[in-house]
């Protein structure tokens, strides 16, 4: 026994009501606040019944919503995946002059308001605006159209790969790319064989977030979209209709199904993260 | 063979003009596009739009919330990191990977998931209705619904770096017969700050933008419920673009602070690092 381990005894007894109290304090504030209303939704939809749950999901609008979450959100893992890997590896791999200033833009995404992002793609987009015009001369719907709502999902899920992939590539360093390099193997044969392999956990979690982001968007995709049922409405935004509407149960089964979709998603993002800390 | 490497050459000016194309076309031209619309109008116009009984009042609210939030975050979210890190109870690990729950789930669900719970129709909402309290539809339902957006932020800044804490100026400070709450004020919380600090700015800046959960939980009432968020998209779906734009333009600038600040707090968290 070294000396003072029974002082510390004597103190780690005395702290114990106090750690107790704490504990007690933080789970009840953490049930209350996050876990009671979700068993609220799930007690709601238990008792309305599973017929009602089946047919006001399966309505063509809610069908056709769900399609669109879907394409929306496969369509920001291709673009975003694609352009974030670009991103990181500029930011990491290249100095150039205004560097800090895109690496400041790059979490703009996350800071700026839903709401105000899709109206800058109004702007932006609309018939008199700087692009808008250009597109309009040809004919080409962006507003209330599906480019827009792509491109505001595009916006809100931006950051999350290149944010998950830029720390990854700093701590690999240069020595392997050379490495293959001195070896012989080209430009692109090292970033598959090499840099790839290295950023693919982050890479695979960046992308699981820009799955629950999409999923989830609302503001954005809501302004830049007019909500037009059948057309332009997303899960989230038939969500709102149907709540609007006074369909509650409509708005009930539907976001049932969204709570569990991102319940599924946390679930297999705490597993990648252990994969991604192992590495 | 490393200057070759680290040369620009074809290939590395091509992703660096992709990337350029990229965060040009979705930040910096929008936010371009925004501002140059804002200033068109002259900036008497964009103050009198912004000064506007209704949207001042929304303005006020949605900073009044954010504050309440954001202290209530700081506190609540450095005792769960601490209990997380430091006690041992069960079901400690499931309740550590459901803190990052409000992240995952949509905005909308979690205001339907409020209603349910707390709506005048539930049964807690119809107990409070007797006594005059309304949750649903009123301003303590936005304070509930950003308390829950923005949980999991200042438990994940500050989680990480309580877990890289060595113990030995606490056991130090205990050996000497300083109280727990002395060690925790003197040695645990200075170190703690800037994480804290990082937390309660993220908080404040989803609070401030906070759309999707505001609107199914406190509606659109003017004057009464309205934020910031809520008031620039009823002025969208009016077409006043002129009324949309001057609350945007302030929070875009405020966006802009919160990035400023979390920045330097990055800094100074890394000066930190160094100085132990």
């Amino acid at each position: 026994m070294k000396p003072g381990d029974d002082l510390k005894k004597i103190i780690y007894k005395r702290k114990n009501t106090g750690k107790n109290i704490l504990t007690f304090l933080v789970v009840i504030w953490f049930i209350v606040l996050v876990m009671v209303p979700i068993y609220g939704i799930l007690r709601q939809v238990i008792r309305n019944g599973m017929n009602i749950f089946i047919t006001s999901v399966s309505t063509p609008a809610a069908g056709h919503s769900f399609k669109l979450t879907l394409l929306l959100t496969i369509t920001a893992i291709v673009i975003n995946t694609i352009f974030g890997t670009i991103v990181a590896l500029v930011l990491v791999k290249q100095n150039f002059r205004g560097k800090l200033f895109l690496e400041g833009l790059l979490d703009l995404p996350f800071a700026v308001s839903p709401v105000v992002a899709g109206f800058m793609f109004i702007i932006l987009f609309g018939p008199k605006g700087w692009l808008g015009n250009w597109f309009h001369a040809y004919n080409i719907k962006i507003i209330y159209a599906l480019p827009g709502m792509i491109i505001a999902t595009l916006f809100v899920t931006l950051p999350f790969v290149a944010r998950e992939v830029i720390p990854v590539l700093s701590e690999f360093g240069l020595e392997q790319e050379e490495a293959a390099y001195i070896l012989g193997a080209s430009k692109w044969q090292t970033f598959w064989r090499v840099t790839l392999p290295s950023i693919k956990w982050g890479l695979v979690y960046g992308i699981t977030l820009t799955i629950a982001r999409s999923i989830g968007e609302f503001g954005a995709v809501l302004v830049v979209s007019g909500s037009i049922i059948n057309r332009t409405q997303t899960a989230t935004l038939h969500i709102h209709q149907q709540f609007t509407d006074f369909n509650y149960s409509g708005a009930f089964s539907a976001a049932m199904v969204l709570a569990l979709l991102s319940f599924t998603i946390l679930i297999i993002m705490k597993c990648l993260y252990k994969n991604k800390e192992a590495q | 063979m490393v200057k070759f490497l680290m040369k620009s050459n074809k290939s590395d000016l091509v992703l660096r003009s992709l990337s350029l194309f990229y965060l040009g076309l979705l930040i910096i031209l929008p936010i371009a596009a925004i501002m140059s619309e804002a200033l068109k109008g002259g900036l008497i116009n964009l103050w009198n739009n912004i000064t506007l009984p209704q949207a001042l009042f929304s303005l006020k609210l949605t900073f009044i919330v954010a504050i309440i939030i954001v202290f209530i975050n700081m506190i609540t979210g450095t005792a769960t990191a601490w209990v997380l890190v430091r006690y041992k109870f069960p079901f400690k690990n499931i309740m550590d990977a459901l803190i990052d729950l409000p992240f995952a789930i949509p905005t909308v669900v979690t205001g339907i998931m409020l209603v349910t719970l707390y709506g005048p129709k539930s049964l807690i909402g119809a107990f409070l209705g007797k006594y005059g309290i309304e949750i649903i539809f009123d301003k303590p339902g936005i304070v509930l619904a950003l308390l829950f957006v923005t949980f999991p932020f200042v438990v994940r800044s500050v989680q990480p770096v309580l877990l890289e804490m060595e113990p030995d100026m606490e056991e130090a400070a205990m050996t000497l017969g300083a109280s727990p709450l002395t060690i925790f004020f003197r040695i645990v919380l200075p170190s703690l700050t800037p994480s804290i600090l990082t937390g309660a700015a993220l908080s404040f800046s989803r609070a401030l933008g906070e759309f999707g959960s505001i609107v199914i939980v406190a509606g659109n009432i003017p004057l009464i419920t309205q934020v910031a968020s809520v008031y620039i998209y009823g002025e969208i779906e009016s077409y006043n673009i002129q009324g949309a734009l001057g609350l945007s333009v302030v929070l875009l600038i405020i966006s802009f602070l919160i990035l400023l600040f979390l920045n330097f707090l990055q800094s100074w968290s890394k000066k930190h690092e160094t100085w132990r």
